[in-house]
């Protein structure tokens, strides 16, 4: 589409914190373009932060996000939701608006910044429940949707603009085995047939081992390792290999930062 | 003691840091209530949301309360012969003060309560974070309608709350006690000025209405987003609007009568 060549996001020493947590420590991280790419990190590494930051809700305290070659935390209010008009996000819970139809949510971007035409507006949102199978359900209020299907549905809206880069906050945890593949499934294709790109934040490895091309594991705020799926396999970091393992104790540890257990236990009283 | 210093301190720096964002959190408030012209079915909804749903319990109050002000001043004025002016201590009390004041109170705990909680969902379940990702303004879409609503509705609730007690007042006055018909309405109509009486009693709601409005929003856009951050949030809104109907009642009587 533009000059920006093979890499849609680029993520350059990021640093980011909340209260006194720093949640990321000189983050380094492209995204190429057209592919699935999982950012994958334990739970509470800032996995949520880091998509709210491209989608330019946080900004970064020193570092930059660029996305399409404009770089988030410079651009004004108007050129800001000018690119979220381009990205669609799917967020963890779904987040359709409870007050509208399973039609109306897909509708509504729509609504919201074009002035087409109904008719038309109805066939773009037909489709779209159609691509996710839930055409039979658009009179359905969000709170009548099962957890899969509410994520398909959000799906749809995030579709329904044509973003050039779609962007998935952890779509398996919590879903059934038949839903997690209706999503792989989804989720490939989305990407192929629409030739987008998708960048999604997971801690289930082995679900985004088998639909990426590309994977970065980040831990403590830093990118851990990088690469292919076959890359990682092959790769002789520990950290890698204790999270593809899933063993409980290793470089990430399985205690929260803490003070000596002895001393905690046994100490005296400060 | 130091501790204490230091603790005190953090208090009411916690405190300041909150009303300075709850300032900014109005201005961008006033500001996209311009985008309303647009879309003015936003302002309906809300209308019918905050306003119609708390007339039911307005007017049934507003009733009570002119009949137990009715009962009250024949008590005391029959004592004196004088109880044909129970036309104007029911309308001056309503009008002046318990319409805005008991509305006020009413409006918080029914459509004030439940802006915090439906908006401190809205942020717990991510719906507010979605619509800043499909580029669509929270403020514009979600507060500013809300906001204006509540401003508008509850002086027109105040209103309807002081017309249902003289109604209530005649009922319990007249009907039921024998005082004059034609005395309870003339002695209301000599004495309640409409510039000084109901104009102001109409300030006093309008005052209330975006105070109320503005807590409660604000509360629930600010809240932290868990289901206990959100029923604390909602407990603040009742508590936080009361003390403030309360406060600049007293100001607002201060400076007008
Ligand atoms: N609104 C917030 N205020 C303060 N801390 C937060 C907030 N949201 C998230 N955090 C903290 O930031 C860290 C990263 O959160 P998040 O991005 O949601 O992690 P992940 O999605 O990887 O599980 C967590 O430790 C969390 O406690
Ligand atoms: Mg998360």
């Amino acid at each position: 589409m533009s000059e920006a060549g093979e890499t849609l996001v680029e993520i350059r020493d990021l640093h980011f914190s909340r209260g006194s947590k720093a949640i990321f420590r000189g983050l380094n991280i492209d995204i190429p373009r057209g592919k699935v790419t999982t950012i994958l990190g334990p739970s509470g590494t800032g996995k949520t932060t880091l998509l709210k930051m491209i989608g330019g809700q946080l900004k970064a305290s020193s570092g930059s996000i660029t996305v399409d070659g404009l770089e988030v935390g410079k651009l004004s209010r108007k050129q800001l939701y000018d690119l979220r008009k381009r990205l669609g996000m799917l967020f963890q819970s779904g987040a359709l608006l409870t007050d509208l139809s399973v039609f109306e949510n897909v509708a509504y971007p729509l609504r919201e910044h074009t002035d087409l035409p109904e008719r038309l507006i109805s066939h773009l949102v037909l489709m779209r429940l159609h691509a996710v199978g839930l055409r039979g359900a658009k009179d359905l209020s969000p709170a009548e949707l099962s957890g899969g299907m509410a994520r398909r549905a959000a799906l749809a809206r995030a579709l329904v603009f044509d973003p050039m880069m779609i962007m998935y906050d952890e779509p398996f945890t919590g879903q059934d085995p038949i839903s997690m593949g209706v999503l792989l499934e989804l989720i490939s294709t989305v990407n192929s047939a629409l030739g987008l790109t998708s960048l999604m934040v997971s801690h289930d490895l082995e679900e985004a081992m088998s639909i990426s091309d590309y994977l970065v594991i980040i831990s403590e705020g830093t990118v851990v390792e990088a690469g292919s799926p076959e890359q990682l396999k092959s790769s002789s970091s520990e950290w890698v290999q204790q999270f593809l393992r899933g063993e409980p104790d290793g470089p990430v540890p399985f205690q929260a930062p803490a003070p000596d257990y002895e001393t905690q236990l046994l100490g005296k009283l400060r | 003691m130091s501790r204490f210093l230091e603790n005190f301190g953090a208090y009411w720096i916690g405190i300041l840091e909150r009303l300075g964002r709850a300032t900014l959190f109005l201005f961008q408030l006033i500001a996209a209530i311009f985008s309303l012209v647009k879309r003015p079915s936003l302002l309906i909804k809300q209308l019918h949301a905050t306003g119609v749903k708390t007339l039911s319990i307005v007017l049934v109050s507003g009733l009570f309360v002119g009949m137990v002000l009715a009962l009250q001043a024949y008590n005391t004025l029959i004592d004196f012969g004088q109880e044909e002016r129970i036309g104007t201590l029911v309308a001056l009390t309503l009008v002046r003060e318990l319409g805005p004041v008991v509305t006020g109170l009413l409006f918080a705990g029914r459509a004030g309560s439940a802006m915090t909680a439906e908006i401190g969902l809205m942020k717990a379940t991510e719906q507010l974070s979605g619509l800043e990702m499909m580029a669509v303004d929270p403020f514009k879409r979600v507060f500013a309608p809300r906001f204006l609503a509540g401003f508008i509705a509850l002086p027109m609730l105040a209103a309807m709350f002081s017309a249902v007690g003289v109604m209530g007042g005649h009922l319990v006055g007249v009907e039921v006690l024998g005082v004059d018909a034609n005395a309870y309405w003339s002695q209301m109509q000599s004495s309640v000025s409409f510039t000084h009486d109901v104009c102001n009693g109409l300030i006093k709601g309008l005052v209330f209405g975006f105070v109320v409005s503005w807590i409660s929003i604000f509360e629930g856009a600010d809240c932290i987003p868990t289901s206990e951050g959100v029923s604390s949030a909602t407990t603040r809104t009742v508590v936080y609007s009361s003390l403030a109907i309360l406060g600049l009642d007293f100001l607002l009587t201060a400076v007008m009568f």
